[in-house]
């Protein structure tokens, strides 16, 4: 037991908010020390080969949040940034019905309105619609959240600059934006259209990583919430980067070490060590101690506030929140390496239809009874399932004429009503593969491999607590003000020099970068070194 | 197949003429921009014999039963109670805050049935607003149902009068529904081209059978097969405006700027009787305020550029004038003439040389008191890569209208 290093700061975690923030902090002349306990940094943002010549994105798989100002500042196109356009979009129907939406607008008119004119019209003005309340949220995803509650002058500034921000927007905007937060996808789509398929195609941004269906009340912000971002500045729309989204925590890797920060894999930490309510280390898993006076957690708020400190050095009310902040993580991954493209009948031979996401739940009341399973504590018996064959667009992630696919899957409850995840874990596969065969008949013969991540399996191997990927959920009551907790949305903990800079923290979840940056901003700043 | 473009009904007889090899998209359908090499060519046939293009990725729309006339008075903002039976209108629809949507035509053919052609759909709007206003009418979406040819030019009385009796007592934007080789066929005496020319509603399984008609008579007259770029140069000197290049759809607008009012677009002329008229169209009020306050922010403008400088600007730099089949649908910065330099004061949508004008002619919003034909401003070109600006005159629009557009051609006027 005895201290090997001391750096000026240390970042708990090498997700991709810690390697942001540590990336900002060794830029800014700071001798950082990422801390990563696996193998590999990403956290949720790996790819690994499980299989020779097969890479799996085993959780997160996409990418489209990503602030802008991080790529320019962190220069992370020299450290190899390629996002790669995932420009099409499948949904597949019953009995040979799909829905396909590509990159041109008039050619998706045309598409939709084989199944509805109407509707065909409305999708458009629905993308407007989105894409402006979005944009007008942006302003206030890129800055540090004020809080009504640290005494400091700039923050009751600051909410009566947003007080006028959203009184001053279009009354148009206003309204959508009010829609988003009060209503339901499900009801959103319900005024835009009429044909089930299209609606389906819509509903699954609503309950994406969620614990909510798309006629629950949450979903329409977690909806607007995957509206956020851009792919090469087309609104709402994603990207996949080369090598999956580990390529891209390898990007940040790069970056990190090119501003001289250091990271040390196979290194858990076991505690934050603090003195006098002032950070002053931490201690790993092996013992080691590492010093520094500033330590940023890129955890989870439960393992932020109740984890590597002691709680009851916390104020009451903090730890309360804490305890009572939402993660109840209600997907899984299912992976499969295969040995060639599934088909779908009718469109046998297109390779173009996966070049995106293809979307398994062809309408409101299939998700809405998938959903209905989870709130019986079991996962869906006929799952929602966002597939990736990422091969198509990246030769990399497979062997040639072979094929990698991701399946993001819900539901998958945590908390399961009757047995545990490791005695479900192969009928969770088995029913994703049947849900898929279902659609792409013969896909069970193309399966060479597969992985099954239950959130089980997501807190245990990322500690993503409860499995949920957004390290907590986005419903509003723990966004912004809230996120994690009121009067801590600042990136500062009460202990001095142990900051906050994960996912739970604001903006949230996705691979956007965003907490990580701003609590690197918060803390130069606090620190003098800010500009 | 998904994600292909779509061919019009007449794409088997349009795609062996194409000697260019080039196709756009046009609403999702594959259109020949032009069929030969020379655009002149196309846009001369135009002025000077008979063009014949397919326009139909227009969206088509039947509206029709007891409430037709009440609907459109009201979702229309052009009085449609003008436009008797028999009869073609040029309209447009605009927003609550009086910002045009679209602009159309719609074609009254017969008591209750009206048709209309449209750039972008509008059908999911026009029910939309049917609901809320409880309109016993019928709007459908018969898009896919018709084919739509343009006949165009001096020659197109010549070359349709050979195939129906039908077309010669139209007036200008007159309609009838007609037979031509044995198929029926709705006619109006209208046209994008600021020339005598005739638009015909076609069923699409009719569409090869009446095209064949027409081309097999019209070559006695030259008739010319004509893509969408020689229609876009001869559209601009007819001073009609284009949507998505001089002015932008007021529902897909980030901001103000992007929209227009009808009368910032010079279509005041649509609204010269709205004292006498009754209607609650929408944006009656908004339109009225505007009207009444004079508080357009600019107007559209035809500017014509002053030879002299724009030969002066390229010469002096040893270049030549480029004028030869010129058409742009890039901004261009008009600028107040004045002891200021650079005095920012509009922009052009719209910009082509004219070969029959033999100039340079551009589509611009400029301030209001830079509205009146004859005011100068200067335009800015990139000659030789550098920013330069030219003399350019407000004209009144149409830059050309020949009497032939609307004389009458026999039988009663």
């Amino acid at each position: 037991m005895s201290t090997t290093d001391r750096f000026d700061a240390i970042v708990v975690g090498g997700g991709h908010n810690g390697l942001v923030n540590a990336a900002y902090l060794a830029k800014a002349g700071l001798k950082t020390l990422v801390l990563e306990q696996r193998h590999v940094v990403g956290g949720a943002a790996v790819t690994e080969e499980l299989v020779p010549g097969f890479r799996f994105t085993t959780f997160s798989y996409a990418l489209s949040l990503l602030r802008p100002e991080i790529v320019q500042e962190l220069d992370l196109v020299r450290h190899g940034l390629m996002v790669l356009p995932m420009a099409n979009t499948f949904q597949p129907g019953y009995g040979g019905e799909y829905l396909f939406l590509g990159a041109d607008g008039h050619t998706n008119y045309h598409e939709i309105a084989r199944h509805s004119v109407e509707d065909a019209e409305a999708a458009r003005e629905l993308s407007h619609g989105v894409a402006r309340a979005a944009r007008a949220l942006k302003p206030w995803m890129d800055r540090l959240p004020p809080t009504p509650m640290s005494g400091q002058p700039e923050d009751p500034a600051a909410i009566d600059e947003l007080k006028a921000y959203m009184a001053g927007l279009d009354p148009e905007v206003r309204s959508l934006l009010e829609s988003f937060a009060e209503r339901s996808t499900a009801e959103i789509l319900d005024e835009y259209f009429e044909h089930d398929l299209v609606k389906a195609l819509y509903a699954s941004s609503g309950i994406i990583g969620s614990r909510c269906g798309p006629r629950s009340k949450e979903s329409g912000l977690v909806w607007l919430f995957h509206k956020m971002g851009d792919y090469d500045g087309v609104p709402g729309a994603w990207g996949f980067h080369k090598n999956g989204n580990g390529g891209f925590t390898q990007v940040l890797a790069r970056a990190v070490e090119a501003s001289g920060g250091s990271i040390r894999t196979d290194a858990p930490v076991e505690a934050v060590r603090y003195d006098d309510g002032k950070a002053v280390g931490v201690t790993l898993a092996d013992g080691t101690r590492v010093d520094a006076d500033l330590v940023v957690s890129a955890l989870d708020p439960r393992r932020t506030f109740l984890g590597l400190v002691d709680p009851g050095d916390l104020p009451t009310d903090l730890v309360r929140h804490i305890e009572g902040f939402k993660f109840q993580g209600t997907a899984a991954k299912v992976n499969f390496a295969l040995d060639g493209l599934p088909q779908f009948p009718g469109l046998e031979g297109r390779e173009d239809i996966y070049r995106g996401f293809t979307n398994i739940g062809p309408s409101i009341d299939y998700l809405e009874e998938a959903f209905a399973d989870c709130v019986e504590g079991r996962y869906s018996r006929r799952p929602f399932i966002d597939c990736c064959v990422q091969s198509t667009l990246d030769p990399d992630m497979s062997p040639p004429g072979k094929h990698i696919m991701s399946c993001f899957v819900m539901y998958a409850p945590y908390h399961l009503a009757d047995g545990d995840w490791d005695s479900e874990r192969e009928g969770l596969g088995d029913t994703v593969q049947e849900t898929v065969e279902e659609f792409f008949p013969g896909f069970g013969d193309l399966v060479l491999h597969r992985e099954i991540v239950t959130p089980l399996d997501i807190e245990r191997t990322i500690g993503l607590s409860e499995g949920n990927i957004f390290a907590g959920e986005l419903f509003e009551s723990q966004l912004f003000f809230n996120r994690p907790a009121p009067g801590w949305n600042q990136y500062r903990t009460p202990i001095e020099g142990y900051y906050q800079c994960g996912s739970g923290t604001h903006p949230g979840g996705c691979v956007s970068g965003g907490p990580g940056r701003l609590a690197a901003r918060r803390i130069l700043a606090d620190r003098g070194l800010g500009s | 197949m998904p994600q292909t473009p779509r061919t019009t009904p007449f794409h088997a007889r349009v795609a062996p003429l194409k000697q260019t090899g080039i196709w756009k998209h046009w609403s999702g359908y594959l259109v020949p921009p032009s069929y030969h090499f020379s655009l002149n060519h196309e846009y001369y046939a135009i002025r000077n014999a008979a063009a014949l293009l397919d326009t139909s990725p227009l969206f088509k729309y039947r509206i029709s039963g007891s409430g037709a006339e009440a609907f459109l008075c009201h979702v229309l903002a052009r009085d449609v109670r003008a436009c008797r039976p028999g009869r073609a209108q040029y309209t447009c629809w605009c927003d609550e805050r009086g910002f045009v949507l679209q602009d159309g035509v719609i074609l009254h053919v017969k008591e209750g049935e009206y048709w209309l052609t449209a750039a972008e759909p509008t059908l999911r709007y026009f029910r939309n607003v049917a609901r809320a206003i409880g309109s016993a009418v019928e709007i459908e979406d018969v898009s896919l149902d018709y084919g739509i040819l343009a006949l165009q030019g001096p020659r197109a009385h010549d070359v349709l009068s050979r195939l129906t009796d039908d077309a010669t007592p139209l007036r200008f934007f007159g309609a009838c529904s007609t037979r031509i080789a044995g198929c029926d066929v709705m006619i109006s005496r209208t046209g994008y081209t600021g020339d005598l020319g005739y638009e015909l509603w076609i069923a699409s399984p009719d569409a090869e059978t009446v095209w064949d008609a027409l081309m097999s008579e019209g070559g006695d007259y030259n008739l010319t097969p004509m893509g969408t770029t020689p229609l876009k140069m001869a559209r601009m000197e007819a001073g009609l405006l284009l949507m998505g290049v001089d002015f932008q759809m007021s529902r897909f607008a980030w901001v103000d700027e992007e929209r227009d009012t009808p009368l910032e677009l010079g279509w005041s002329w649509m609204f010269r009787k709205l004292d006498s008229d009754d209607r609650d169209f929408i944006g009656r009020s908004a339109i009225q305020r505007e009207m009444e306050g004079r508080t357009s922010r600019w107007k559209t403008v035809g500017l014509a550029v002053d030879w002299d400088e724009y030969e002066a600007v390229h010469t002096e730099v040893g270049l030549l004038p480029p004028r030869h089949e010129i058409y742009r649908e890039t901004t261009m910065s008009v600028y107040r003439r004045g002891d200021i330099e650079w005095d920012y004061a509009g922009y052009s949508t719209s910009f082509a040389t004219s070969s029959l004008l033999r100039k340079p002619l551009a589509i611009a919003k400029v301030p209001l008191d830079l509205s009146e034909p004859g005011a100068e401003v200067d335009l800015e070109l990139s000659v030789l890569h550098r920013p330069r600006t030219v003399l350019a005159r407000v004209e009144r629009l149409p830059f050309f209208d020949p009497p032939r557009k609307t004389a009458a051609m026999g039988g009663d006027s």
